[in-house]
């Protein structure tokens, strides 16, 4: 079942593809998750990393596949995309250690995230001093998924610190902050190089989680978006929805509960005007699996599947720190020591799929799209990521019927098979592993 | 002609697709002679087409050497648009198998000079020495009633009863619709080596009748098989509801006395005989004079 299938024994005439000649690969006897449902009579056609239109490469260009790929009747979806992960293989974004230490890490993380399904993600800092956001957010800089590197690094999700003093999770009480001078507030904290009414197109930051009763939040907002960050939101919703906040973080942690008179931002997937999409830690243990479904039945195509991963994902229990905060990781969770506050998860991104499935009973589809289409919607990268439309990213994930991770292909190639660990138990994994470096076989 | 019947539409796809296979294999093609096919598209051809994929996956047949003209294609839809013959074939056919780009003709209906497009895709059938077979369905493409015999590759205007049957495919819309296409004419097609036609469906039996039992006649297209030196047509029971008796019996009895009488060994594939039954079939002197009505 591992082993590749290369059909390339003359049944397509003469093809004797160069060093450097782009291949081109077929995909054949796979299902597809395409246009909301699943197809099982297509073929994919990938070559440089994108997918392609398979007529446009019979009609116009005439080209003949380098290499069949039988997919043996697998699931074959977008590669998962996680918008919210702190940490993981004991890598912490929010923690400046030693120089290289952000630097590797994003390349450990990147490498060991292709176990799981996930392709592409957002590495997230939880809230934190300014000369951190200064020291590190240069070094999250967009880029793309390759079989060197692992996955692809979408930008940074900066969750906080403007956020609500009464409601901080795990996060430093001393990090969280007002923002008294509205959006040169937000340019000191993270160091943005722009001015107030500029757009700053290089910008490293694609998600900002806020909270908006924070005062010069909701003002803020609106300059936010222009210089193109997406704006996620805790606590107070409807005001902020309507200036463009368009996501809900983490729903149902972190923010007020609801309440029938005063639904607050949980309420917010019940409105009529359109409604925002919501993050959901799908483990079981941050969110009931009812509460899940309800939120999942009022808001179907709303729903973002979310890891919040921290350090210890990967590793075996023991005890780990959240930024400044130590925790301790033990079966599946993590709790704060001092307080046994929930300190961010070690779920990976297949089992937030496998646990959505089973928690909300929704269809295939619906569980993959929630990993793959919605982020990318959120995000407005669905040209490129989250669909296996021709002219997307290459970023491939092979699942059998019960979800589980077969095959991860990266811009178009697979890592080698021995750097695939197995996925059946945390605990197989030893101290300190690493995975290994893929030797970007083609 | 061959007429020959099956018991309904799977099975006639089965013979049909069978056939051809045989056919390509007997003929050995190379990449100097490739064996030319002529397709069509449609309803009727789906099942040919899906017994093609199924051999191409148990490595029966090879379409490496095949070189196919299809018959038709909408004027003005863009290539790669769902409904498009060229997205039909593709969906159908050359997606599963190992067919050469450069072996797939259809004809273009978005090029600048139609007529021109029509005539280089007539130049390209003589350049291949002509088509081998050409499958068609009971319709000879868009060469509607009235369609001259002796046509060739030529741009037609659809009829409105076609337009309005194919909104179907166009949102129901019919502003949508093609109303030009480009096609093979009926002469273009019977300049084939040989042409086989499935006609299949209680609706068409009709249009069987005509073609088989009447004349010649611009009306019933299909008819001009009449004057072909090799021509096959594989139907299924219900196609046959307006024959006459007399004449299912007939085509029917043929296949018995082959299979049965002279054995299906001996007779090619075209119906030609390849061998003479042997002496044991032939009574001998004595056993001649033993039948009982000799005296």
């Amino acid at each position: 079942m591992t082993d590749v299938m290369i059909l390339t024994d003359g049944r397509y005439g003469q093809t004797e593809p160069k060093v450097d000649a782009p291949r081109l690969k077929k995909i054949i006897n796979g299902r597809l998750i395409r246009d909301h449902e699943i197809i099982d009579n297509d073929v994919l056609y990938i070559c440089n990393g994108k997918i392609l239109n398979p007529q446009d490469c019979f009609f116009s260009s005439g080209k003949l596949p380098n290499e069949i790929i039988d997919a043996e009747g697998l699931l074959i979806a977008p590669g998962f995309i996680d918008i919210q992960i702190n940490g993981a293989f004991g890598v912490d974004f929010s923690e400046w250690r030693e120089e290289d230490h952000i630097k590797n890490g994003l390349d450990k993380v990147s490498k060991g995230l292709l176990n799981y399904g996930c392709t592409s993600f957002l590495p997230t800092l939880i809230s934190s001093k300014p000369e951190l956001y200064h020291k590190v957010l240069p070094l999250i800089k967009p880029r793309k998924g390759n079989i060197n590197q692992g996955a692809e690094i979408l930008g940074a999700h900066l969750e906080g610190p403007f956020i609500a003093s009464n409601q901080y999770g795990a996060h430093d009480l001393l990090n969280v902050r007002t923002a008294p001078n509205g959006f040169s507030d937000f340019v000191d904290m993270y160091g943005l190089s722009c001015s107030s009414e500029g757009n700053d197109e290089n910008q490293n930051i694609k998600l900002i989680t806020v909270a908006p009763d924070v005062e010069g939040v909701l003002d803020s907002i609106k300059q936010l978006i222009k210089i193109g960050i997406t704006v996620s939101i805790v606590a107070q919703a409807e005001e902020a929805i309507k200036r463009g906040a368009n996501c809900i973080t983490h729903l149902f942690n972190a923010m007020q509960q609801f309440h029938h008179r005063d639904p607050g931002i949980i309420g917010m997937l019940g409105t009529n005007y359109p409604r925002p999409y919501y993050g959901i830690i799908c483990d079981g243990i941050h969110v009931h699996p009812n509460s899940i479904k309800i939120a999942y039945d009022s808001h179907p195509r709303g729903a973002i599947l979310i890891t919040d991963a921290m350090e210890a994902m990967g590793l075996p229990p023991g005890d780990y720190t959240l930024g400044d905060v130590p925790v301790r990781k033990s079966g599946k969770k993590v709790e704060v020591i001092e307080n046994g506050k929930l300190a961010g998860s070690v779920l990976t991104m297949d089992e937030c799929v496998r646990n959505f499935k089973k928690f909300t009973g929704c269809s295939i589809v619906e569980a993959i799209e929630a990993a793959t289409l919605h982020p990318a919607e959120l995000l407005g990268i669905d040209n490129v990521k989250g669909t296996l439309y021709p002219g997307a990213d290459a970023d491939l994930v092979f699942l059998d019927d019960d979800l589980r991770i077969v095959k991860c292909f990266i811009a178009g190639i697979e890592p080698a098979e021995d750097a695939l660990q197995k996925r059946n138990s945390i605990w197989d994994i030893k101290n300190n592993w690493a995975p290994n470096n893929y030797d970007g076989g083609v | 002609m061959r007429l020959i019947i099956r018991k309904d539409y799977d099975a006639v796809s089965e013979h049909m697709a069978n056939y051809i296979k045989n056919r390509i294999i007997e003929f050995n093609p190379t990449p100097d002679k490739p064996f030319v096919l002529g397709l069509p598209t449609g309803s009727s051809p789906v099942g040919v087409y899906k017994n093609f994929v199924k051999y191409y996956q148990n490595e029966e047949l090879s379409f490496k050497n095949v070189v196919t003209f299809n018959m038709d294609e909408y004027v003005g839809l863009p290539r790669d648009h769902p409904e498009s013959y060229h997205s039909f074939m593709w969906h159908h056919l050359f997606k599963f198998v190992d067919i050469l780009p450069q072996n797939v003709h259809i004809l273009n209906g978005n090029a600048e000079n139609l007529e021109e497009e029509c005539r280089n895709f007539e130049e390209k059938m003589k350049s291949y020495g002509g088509v081998e077979l050409f499958l068609g369905d009971g319709h000879i493409a868009f060469n509607e009633p009235g369609s001259s015999l002796s046509s060739r590759t030529r741009a037609k205007t659809l009829a409105y009863d076609t337009i309005l049957a194919n909104s179907r495919f166009f949102d129901y819309n019919v502003n949508k619709v093609p109303r030009m296409a480009l096609t093979v004419g009926v002469g273009t097609v019977m300049d084939a080596r040989e042409v086989a036609i499935i006609i299949t469906g209680a609706h068409k039996a009709l249009a069987l009748a005509k073609c088989i039992e009447e004349g010649v006649n611009h009306m019933w297209t299909v008819s001009a098989i009449q004057l072909h030196s090799n021509a096959l047509i594989v139907c299924d029971e219900d196609a046959t509801l307006e024959l006459h008796v007399k004449t299912v019996k007939y085509f029917k009895s043929i296949e018995h006395v082959i299979n049965d009488l002279v054995g299906a060994e001996n007779v090619g594939l075209q119906g030609n005989v390849k061998r003479y039954p042997t002496p044991e079939v032939t009574p001998t002197r004595e056993a001649f004079y033993n039948l009982p009505f000799k005296k």
